[in-house]
């Protein structure tokens, strides 16, 4: 698949630029775009030199990176992760960060949507000229994400996908003994989470969800998130600028619906007061929950310590696939379980002429799952 | 009449015939304003009258996507009020397709 860049207008007029347009940082070229966090009007070179800025303070204030270190960029060949290579590139080169960048992308198997993405991000990869490396649903698990929603539906694809995309990023950075793995989530995804956990009352994940570097104790894998304080709309509009290359269909299989009312709330919060998408980020950071053992609390007569104390325990390992996990059997285990089982009984549905009666049962079989 | 091109980025396309850019020339007396663009292509370039909703609400572009008039940001050059001048490029970018 080819790709074009967009065009590239110019004031076809040259008509004069008012004092009241021109640019608030250089006061010599015209301004090109009102920054949502500030409302400053600025022009493109400003533009770029700010926006890059703003993430080399990010990397420096929150010691993201050491002299040396390899990281993997989590690479889907859309427009987040797409400019998170193009700055990490950049940046690592202006300023000598002296880290190693590979590319690391997950093939989920969905015809038309990840195929097509593969193809953006093996461009980029001789764009950037950086390495990648590709794992898949297919040779981890047996399973594309084309035949789980075949078999459980489309209704919990996104949960399915979501639970086994985190677990192939691990799973592929540890094949390249990489610890560190960055990811492209803005601040406009933070925040639609900190509102999301808000709004489920899930106390737990809040704390973590501002967190911009996440390690589970015990797992030899970090992630952080250089653009935690980007906005999206900068992050379109930088990659508009600079006639990147991304891919921007939409997954075949509808987004997690909850998710997507998170995200339309949260744009239409931003249209009213562009900085609220901070501002709740803030939020998200300031609610920290009190100390640990204050939150197991005591049992009540007839309580349950399992619901009651459904903290997490960090550094237990899946008895399966030894993968990191708080209980005995990891989540993808689970679900793999719950899967394997399904295959099982449509295959059998299948091959055998089956008579009502068992039909019956499989299909309740089906149903209880 | 007025010369101009459009452009439908960041997967907005699909509503659009799955064609990123028009060029288009359209019949007008006096000023043709961005409004009356908008007016002109869902009347005229939106196949699917369910896929209105993907670019339109309330009246103006839908929160979340970006309108450039000559790469600028619209809100910059007026919004729904610009008066498009031959030879101007209008684009539209989805920020909230993919990710
Ligand atoms: S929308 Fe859901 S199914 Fe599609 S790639 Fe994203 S998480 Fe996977
Ligand atoms: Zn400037
Ligand atoms: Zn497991």
């Amino acid at each position: 698949m080819s790709w074009k860049p967009p065009s590239d207008p110019v004031n076809t007029k040259n008509k004069p630029i008012k004092v009241s347009q021109l640019c608030e940082l250089c006061h010599c070229r015209k301004a090109i775009l009102k920054r949502p966090k500030n409302l400053q009007k600025i022009c493109k070179e400003c533009f770029f030199h700010v926006f890059e800025t703003e993430i080399h303070n990010t990397i420096v204030t929150n010691n993201l990176f050491y002299p040396g270190e390899r990281v993997a960029v989590g690479a889907s060949g859309g427009k987040d992760s797409t400019v998170l290579a193009h700055i990490m590139k950049l940046l690592n080169e202006r300023y000598n960060y002296g880290i190693d960048i590979t590319l690391l992308s997950v093939d989920e198997g969905i015809v038309g949507y990840r195929d097509d993405s593969l193809a953006t991000v093996k461009r980029n990869q001789k764009q950037y000229g950086l390495p990648l490396e590709i794992v898949s649903f297919k040779e981890l698990y047996n399973w594309t994400m084309d035949e789980i929603v075949a078999t459980a539906g489309i209704r919990n694809s996104c949960t399915y996908c979501g639970v086994f995309r985190r677990q192939s990023l691990d799973r592929g950075a540890q094949k390249l003994k990489i610890h560190h793995v960055i990811t492209g989530h803005n601040a406009d995804d933070m925040a639609e989470t900190v509102l999301m956990n808000i709004l489920r009352g899930d106390v737990a994940r809040l704390e973590k969800s501002t967190a911009i570097i996440t390690q589970s104790s015990g797992s030899p894998i970090k992630r952080s998130k250089p653009f935690k304080y980007s906005y999206q709309k900068e992050i379109v509009l930088y990659a508009h600028y600079k006639k990147l290359d991304y891919f921007s269909t939409e997954c075949t299989y509808a987004p997690e619906a909850f998710r997507g009312t998170a995200r339309e709330l949260m744009k239409n919060l931003e249209a009213v007061r562009p900085s609220c998408i901070i501002d709740i980020i803030h939020s998200g950071e300031n609610l920290v929950l009190k100390e640990k053992e204050q939150r197991f609390k005591k049992l009540g007569p007839g309580e349950d310590p399992l619901t009651v104390n459904s903290g997490f325990i960090d550094g237990n390992r899946c008895e399966r696939c030894n993968y990191l996990s708080s209980n005995k059997i990891c989540k993808a285990c689970m679900l793999l379980e719950g899967l394997e089982k399904n295959r099982a009984a449509i295959t059998l549905e299948k091959d055998s002429s089956v008579d009502g009666a068992a039909r019956v049962m499989r299909t309740l079989e089906h149903l209880s799952f | 009449m007025v010369k101009l091109r459009v452009e439908f980025l960041g997967g907005l396309d699909v509503v659009f015939n799955k064609q990123r850019t028009y060029d288009l020339d359209i019949p007008s007396s006096g000023a043709f304003t961005i409004k009356d663009l908008l007016d002109y292509l869902v009347d005229k370039m939106i196949d699917n009258p369910k896929d209105v909703e993907v670019f339109i609400e309330d009246g103006t572009v839908r929160p979340g996507i970006i309108t450039l008039i000559n790469d600028a940001d619209w809100e910059l050059e007026g919004e729904l009020e610009y008066e498009i001048e031959d030879g101007d490029v209008i684009s539209f970018t989805s920020t909230l397709h993919g990710g």
